[in-house]
């Protein structure tokens, strides 16, 4: 239905997350890091972004300013990873363009809930 | 097809150890050993080879000949007739060894070759309850490993449990009990 | 629809495991005072995924422990909270008690709870340090909320159920958009939650030249009728909170008691405090230098270090029941499939050869065998090498270990590694794992002197243990080296007297003295510390060596220094051998066990107390072992005269083999009796002959021990 970039330094999490979308029938693009999302992003559109927010090489708050900066991105929806339920943190990622955030721990429902409730 | 009528007494639970119990269709490959008919289950038979020569492997039980090269494996080799505590005899050109798939707790499975005399048919049985009880040869004859008997054509086969029969561990035990196994199972089954 | 993640929960586990390998190394490197910024971030991204994963997968126990290793590490990342000694033990120990949670939460079995509590109040304790000490407001919570209400007013979350629904005033502001929200979405979510009107407000929109399309300038009056709780409804503008003004009213025809709220940004609830950085705090943990002298505060942590202990055996267990897979590269797998390659190549041009084969053709024949040697050799090389890992991956353990016990004994230790390409079996690096530990914890504990005493030697304050791994004449040399104090001699000396494993006659070398150390019960430390004493002798060390066909020896001076040198077959799978028969059957001696063959001579042969036969070799009298007899071999030679003496040694020892003769040498693959059989004493092994037969490794050091016993 839609293609999806997942960016996250954790394989359990990137195969969970990658695994979830395929099941409801999504296309995934899955990056370690900011960097290597970057460069798929610069190749490839999707019509959603979830990011992690700690990564090494860069980080999610930048690869969402870089991605804001992209023509192809502008307005695509970018959620951010975050296990902070601290204001804080989410507005972190409001701060530098996200859309919204999914609260660690989620559970695939939850996870494919909210990726309905942005893609309509 | 007779039944036979005995009043024997039961060996204890042994029968409850049949592992084929439960399929009505039971298989086994029956073998002559000093003239009498045995039988194991055929699901664990792995391959019949002729006789070949096996290496000594020191210090080991009488009835253990050696070990042989089963296309690189090293399986160890089992003279049944020692085992029995029968006289071994030579081994000619129809000589033949059962390779067979040996369960134990503690091990695992072993691959474990058995010298026989030769190979006869597989007998099928379809009703377990043609399955009778081993008589109890008394305490001087171990027969932990004879798990039934049962008739074919005119013939008594006994069957047995290769994973008693040939257990390892209870082959070293046995050897340092010495003299228990004296008389012979065969003796009593005709 | 029901998703299964548990099919993630492995890889979680080891990449957790890893992403700890990766805290511990990196806090090793740490140095009070002076800590490296990116070295703090990477520790806190491995706790960060931690956390998370752990989350995801149910492990809550794992979550909330992490969370306050992370937030002592975010604070230290921040700025906010030195970096100590003090902290970084804790967090080392807290690395511990995870690794311990995850292999624990892995095996399905219960966690020490009790451990965790102490180190999770423990880390608070660092924590706290730096909130102003009066009055702070509770520590940081320790385990994450779930999603603050937006209310900040306390009241029930059921729904008011005689209020139809909500009345909300939407206006958002001019760039909701740009962050990829959409108004419509929203709407959309709403109306899941009951019936809703919309209304919209057209009253702030431009005219069409003045249109910025990406601006939204619309407002809208929303009804929602349902009985939707207002959380629900709050929740749907959680992400357009701060780009957007919101009401929120409870729809009734009159205007209710609820106060209406115009929630902005600013009405949301402010995080718990963070803490400030109190420069009139109580100081820290003593800034004293990272390689700490002994005080009272480190001599209690010292108690810990205990439990450090056990869980690096933990990890050692634990790796060693990990170990049914391996991590092979590429370029391995790819030269294998290459020489198959080869291999089939030559099979095609055996199998064309054979058909219709005349003797004409025999050259060909020959060439194609060599050729198929050689691809058998190249292939055996190959696959062996699959199963060769780094022995780095054994010796990665040892900084953490070195740290820990040099702290708790106060003195200093450098420790050098080199050589940890090296690459060794698989199953030899499992099997070495504890012998190296204890040689390096000998050195650390009875080895090396403290501090002061080595500046009275003219020493340098700081001992130095060494480990390396070499190639050498086709085996590996593993090397663990002090230069403290060396062997006591003399001690050994006595001991060995004492014990009457040595005559007061004789005359010993140094090695036969050092040798001692091998045996047990035979301790010379002056007190079994704790660190090294607990039932791991040397001899034990020296049996796992044996155990994969390698062995130990030892060299020392006193006062400069002990090597211990460890050599391990490159496999375990491949032995050179030296075939010899022994009446009607055929044995091999591994050719590294051989030191010569001797025709004997009657002169060379003497008879000791009427039974046992010693030979004479080289000046010194060995023990002859009459193989056909510890065989009951038929048709051997007996006449000691009419064999062959094979000499070989094990265990420092050396003994005479008596065999019929000698037949050629040749590379066996072992294979194992104890597979389809069992162990038998002085056998090591078995394999097959080039005829097919099957022959019989013998276990030196076996055999050697079975003379001793006979003696």
């Amino acid at each position: 239905m839609a293609t999806i970039l997942v960016v996250d330094d954790s394989a359990s999490m990137r195969q969970m997350v990658e695994f979830t979308l395929k099941e409801a029938g999504h296309q995934v693009m899955v990056a370690e890091d900011g960097q290597v999302a970057l460069n798929l992003a610069q190749g490839a559109s999707a019509d959603l972004v979830i990011t992690d927010v700690n990564m090494p090489n860069m980080d999610g708050i930048t690869l969402i300013k870089e991605l804001r900066a992209l023509p192809t991105y502008k307005f695509t929806p970018i959620l951010t990873l975050t296990t902070e339920s601290t204001t804080e943190k989410k507005m972190e990622g409001k701060g530098a363009g996200a859309t919204g955030w999914i609260v660690k721990p989620f559970n695939p429902e939850k996870l494919l809930a909210t990726v309905n409730k942005v893609l309509g | 097809m007779e039944t036979r009528t005995t009043s024997l007494t039961t060996v204890g639970a042994r029968n409850s150890k049949r592992e084929t119990v439960t399929e009505e269709n039971l298989q086994y490959l029956t073998f002559n050993l000093a003239g009498e008919s045995y039988g194991i289950d055929i699901l664990r038979v792995q391959e019949i080879r002729g006789w070949m020569p096996v290496t000594k492997v020191p210090n080991a039980p009488v009835f253990v000949r050696g070990v042989m090269n089963l296309r690189g494996a090293i399986v160890p080799v089992v003279d049944l007739r020692l085992r029995f505590g029968l006289e071994s005899v030579e081994y000619t050109k129809i000589t033949v060894v059962i390779v067979v798939m040996v369960r134990s707790e503690q091990h695992g499975d072993r691959t474990i070759g058995m010298v026989v005399d030769g190979v006869s048919d597989v007998l099928n049985i379809n009703n377990a309850a043609e399955i009778k009880d081993a008589p109890d040869f008394g305490a001087a004859v171990n027969t932990e490993f004879i798990s039934g008997l049962v008739a074919m054509d005119s013939d008594m086969v006994m069957l047995l449990d290769v994973d008693r029969l040939l257990s390892i561990e209870e082959m070293f035990a046995l050897e340092n009990m010495r003299g228990t196994e004296s008389r012979s199972v065969v003796a009593h089954a005709s | 629809m029901a998703i299964d993640i548990g099919q993630f929960v492995q890889t979680f586990f080891e990449e957790s495991l890893e992403g700890l390998d990766v805290m511990e190394a990196g806090l090793l490197a740490l140095q009070p005072g002076a800590a490296d910024l990116e070295q703090i971030n990477t520790i806190f991204r491995a706790a960060h995924s931690i956390k998370g994963g752990s989350g995801t997968f149910g492990f809550r126990e794992v979550t909330g422990f992490t969370h306050v290793m992370e937030t002592l590490l975010d604070q230290m990342r921040n700025g906010r909270l030195e970096v100590t000694g003090e902290a970084v033990n804790t967090l080392l120990e807290s690395v511990d008690c995870l690794r311990e949670m995850l292999v624990t939460l892995r095996e399905k079995a219960d966690i020490d709870e009790a451990r965790v509590e102490e180190l999770r109040t423990q880390l608070e304790q660092l924590l706290k340090q730096n909130e102003p000490a009066v009055g702070s407001a509770a520590p940081v919570a320790p385990s994450p909320q779930p999603p603050v209400s937006l209310q900040t007013a306390a009241s029930p979350k059921q729904p008011a159920p005689d209020i139809p629904g909500w009345r909300i005033a939407f206006r958002p502001h001019p760039d909701l958009m740009h962050r990829g929200n959409d108004p419509v979405r929203i709407f959309r979510e709403l109306s899941a939650l009951g019936e809703l009107t919309t209304l919209p407000d057209y009253r702030r929109l431009p005219s069409l030249a003045d249109l910025k399309p990406e601006d939204c300038y619309l407002s809208w009056e929303l009804e929602l009728r349902g009985d939707a709780s207002r959380e629900a409804v709050a929740e749907v503008f959680a992400w357009v909170e701060d780009e957007c003004d919101l009401r929120i009213e409870p729809l009734t025809e009159s205007v209710s008691a609820d106060e209406p709220e115009l929630l902005t940004s600013s009405d949301l609830p402010e995080p718990p405090a963070p803490s400030e950085p109190s420069a009139a705090s109580k100081p820290p943990a003593p800034s004293e230098p990272p390689k700490a002298r002994v005080s009272a505060e480190e001599a209690q942590q010292g108690e810990l270090v205990r439990e450090r202990r056990k869980s690096a055996e933990r990890r050692t267990s634990m790796a060693a029941a990990d170990s049914s897979s391996i991590r092979v590269s590429i370029d391995k797998v790819d030269a294998v499939i290459n020489l198959v390659g080869e291999l089939i190549t030559t099979q095609s041009m055996l199998s064309a050869l054979g058909v219709d084969f005349e003797m004409g053709r025999l050259d060909k024949l020959h060439e194609a065998l060599d050729q198929l040697d050689r691809n058998t050799r190249d292939l055996q090389e190959h696959v062996m090498r699959i199963r060769m890992l780094p022995v780095g991956s054994v010796f990665n353990r040892f900084p953490r270990i070195v740290h820990d016990v040099s702290e708790k004994l106060g003195k200093l230790v450098e420790l050098r590694i080199s050589g940890e390409q090296t690459e060794i079996d698989k199953t030899v690096i499992e099997k070495i794992g504890d012998p190296l530990v204890h040689l390096v914890r000998n050195s650390l504990d009875h080895g090396l002197e403290p501090p002061e005493e080595r500046l009275r030697q003219g020493k340098p304050e700081t001992g130095n243990i060494m480990l390396d791994a070499y190639h050498k004449s086709g085996s590996i040399f593993i090397e663990v080296s002090d230069d403290g104090r060396g062997l006591d001699r003399e001690a050994l000396l006595r001991k060995g007297l004492e014990s009457g494993l040595l005559k007061p006659s004789e005359e010993y070398s140094d090695e036969q003295v050092y040798d001692l150390i091998f045996h047990p019960g035979l301790s010379t430390a002056k007190q079994i510390s704790d660190v090294s004493g607990r039932g791991v002798g040397m001899d034990v060390v020296r049996r796992n060596i044996q155990d994969v066909g390698g062995n130990i020896q030892i060299a020392s001076q006193a006062g400069f220094g002990t090597k211990i040198t460890i050599c391990l077959p490159l496999t375990l799978a491949i032995l050179d051998g030296q075939l010899v028969t022994v009446g009607q059957d055929c044995y091999i001696i591994p050719l590294l066990s051989i030191i010569e063959s001797v025709q004997a001579r009657p002169e060379m042969i003497n008879r000791v107390a009427g039974r046992s036969e010693v030979l004479r070799f080289r000046g010194q009298h060995l023990p002859i072992m009459r193989l056909y007899e510890l065989f009951s071999a038929k048709g051997a030679v007996t006449d000691l005269q009419k064999g062959l003496l094979v000499v070989v040694e094990a265990d420092g020892r050396q003994i005479g083999l008596f065999v019929d003769d000698l037949l050629g040498q040749q590379q066996v693959s072992i294979k194992s009796l104890e597979k389809n059989f069992r162990r038998v004493a002085g056998v090591a092994g078995a394999t097959i002959l080039g005829d097919g037969r099957v022959g019989l490794i013998l276990d030196i050091s076996g055999l050697v021990r079975i003379n001793n016993t006979v003696l």
